[in-house]
């Protein structure tokens, strides 16, 4: 009998996250469903919030803008971000469903490393993502919204800084939630509170105006920096303090996922339950 | 520990494992030699799938330790699940996907890609006469073709041991029968070794092998006929009964 060779070469890193992302991919178009819903969100918002309350809201010149911005173009960023959040929230509904349904076992039995699949699913996740960022662009484009086109090459690893960061909280949100049916509390207590406590849809300064408090929340969401990092990239600058904070908090969160999914520590098994 | 040929397809030592205060395995000991057909027999409860769930890494074993040929599965996992093809009790397939694309994917998480994941799908899909139904979406299958599909799936990888739990479960006497001649084929044949758990009589043959767990405890394990001639009885069905003091084994 031959010893059997241990470990696995680089290619087939690549070839097993290759066919996570592809799996992602055609989960992803055979939802068409998912694609609609993912890109009339964002639209909602931008024909008929942002045209209400253009003439209400005015936004003064601030960083990273050099003029005075329409509202549209103002709370772009705060809608590609939302587009991600929504994006990392469905990947995590997804974990819960495959484990359920018992697909999450056949990833799970994976000779690859356990932080491995995980982070390759997250990568995966944030490519989708990207692929809905960019068809809402496309649509905001025509509807006039008018950002430079360098800052759309430019954004792309802010896009993808953001992205893993959300796919992150997502997939640590999925370790901890039982059933399927306990997922709507995700979207009361986590995506709401998140979008709404943010600079998404106003200026922080306004907020600082209004209420003391709700501006200390929203200084402390990690998602305004993901909003922050985003708008600035759309410009070509940088926030320091985003970038430090979307990169820290993408740590934490995979490092919290990757905790819960190992089987030595994880919550799947502390909770009496098998991951599958 | 390396694979030297010597190493049993499967060995499990004292392994205890809790749910809380609830002790779900007390103690099991068991191992399944390469290319052996071993049935793990026992009722709903018995802890079999717990069990499987620690064999396959799903939970961490830490009372006792688990090789799967000669890997130990908490330090070398990586090795130990190469080695291994599971099938689990619950549908795995993802329904949205086609039966290829499902097949696929399972290959690329072994590392396995291009031509040579297209030609081993094709194959293994063969083997289980499905080649045909390759492009229809998995949800389109029967609870049998899907159940042989899965098996399929679990030998893409070429794996020594294949666990499978209760694979039987909810089909009819002709999909039944399909896989367990399938499964034993792959032992004559190819030297699979298997973990076969069960509830049900009459998938055991007297040359098998088989183990019986009952409330987390292996009450006897060897040949069918040295667990009768050991218990005075003088079917496999007197022994388990004497054993367990249960009457509820089915057929």
């Amino acid at each position: 009998m031959t010893t059997v060779a241990r470990g696995f070469t680089v290619r087939q890193h690549l070839i097993c996250l290759r066919g996570i992302t592809w799996r992602e991919g055609l989960r992803f178009v055979h939802q068409r469903e998912r694609f609609i819903s993912a890109l009339v969100r964002p639209l909602v918002w931008l024909f008929i919030f942002a045209a209400g309350f253009r003439q209400i809201l005015g936004v003064s010149i601030i960083p990273p803008y050099d003029t005075y911005v329409l509202y549209e173009v103002y709370v772009t960023p705060g809608l590609i971000a939302m587009i991600q959040l929504f994006n990392g929230m469905q990947s995590s509904l997804s974990m819960v469903y495959d484990r359920e349904m018992g697909n999450m076992r056949m990833l799970l039995v994976s000779p690859f490393p356990r932080w491995y699949l995980l982070v390759s699913k997250l990568l995966a996740s944030t490519a989708v993502s990207i692929l809905q960022v960019a068809a809402f662009l496309v649509v905001a484009e025509l509807w006039g919204v008018d950002l430079p086109p360098w800052g759309l090459v430019a954004v792309i690893p802010a896009l993808v800084l953001v992205g893993l960061m959300l796919g992150a909280l997502g997939m640590l949100l999925s370790s901890m939630i039982k059933q399927l049916e306990n997922f709507a509390g995700v979207m009361n207590f986590v995506i709401f509170p998140m979008f709404f406590a943010s600079s998404a849809l106003y200026p922080l300064w306004l907020v600082q105006q209004s209420s003391p408090m709700v501006y200390l929340i929203c200084r402390l969401n990690p998602f305004t920096y993901g909003i922050e990092l985003i708008r600035f990239s759309l410009y070509g600058k940088l926030d320091p303090i985003a970038l430090v904070v979307v990169v820290v908090m993408t740590a934490v969160f995979m490092i919290g996922a990757i905790v819960a999914y190992d089987p030595a520590r994880g919550l799947l098994v502390r909770r009496g339950g098998g991951p599958g | 520990m390396t694979d030297d040929g010597a190493a049993p397809a499967l060995a499990v030592s004292g392994v205890s494992h809790a749910y809380g205060a609830r002790k779900a395995l007390d103690d099991v000991t068991l191992a399944v030699g390469q290319g052996q057909f071993t049935a793990l027999l026992g009722l709903n409860g018995a802890g079999k799938t717990t069990l499987l769930s620690l064999v396959t890494r799903l939970f961490d074993t830490k009372v006792g330790s688990i090789s799967v040929l000669g890997y130990r599965i908490d330090r070398e996992p990586g090795e130990a699940l190469r080695q291994l093809g599971v099938v689990f009790q619950a549908r795995t397939l993802d329904l949205d996907l086609s039966v290829r694309e499902n097949l696929l994917f399972h290959a690329s998480l072994h590392g396995i890609g291009g031509r040579e994941a297209r030609e081993r799908t094709a194959e293994v899909l063969a083997d289980v006469e499905l080649a045909e139904r390759a492009r229809d979406k998995a949800r389109n299958l029967s609870g049998g073709q899907m159940r042989r599909v899965e098996i399929a799936r679990a030998l893409l990888h070429r794996p020594r041991l294949l666990v499978l739990d209760e694979p039987t479960v909810g089909l009819d006497i002709a999909s039944k029968l399909a896989i367990v001649t399938h499964v034993r084929t792959l032992v004559r044949d190819r030297g699979v070794a298997v973990l076969w758990t069960t509830h049900l009589l009459d998938e055991i043959e007297p040359s098998d092998n088989v183990v019986i767990l009952h409330q987390g405890k292996c009450m006897a394990a060897g040949l069918v006929s040295d667990v009768i001639a050991q218990n005075g009885s003088n079917s496999l069905r007197g022994a388990f009964t004497s054993l367990t003091g249960s009457r509820e084994m089915v057929a």
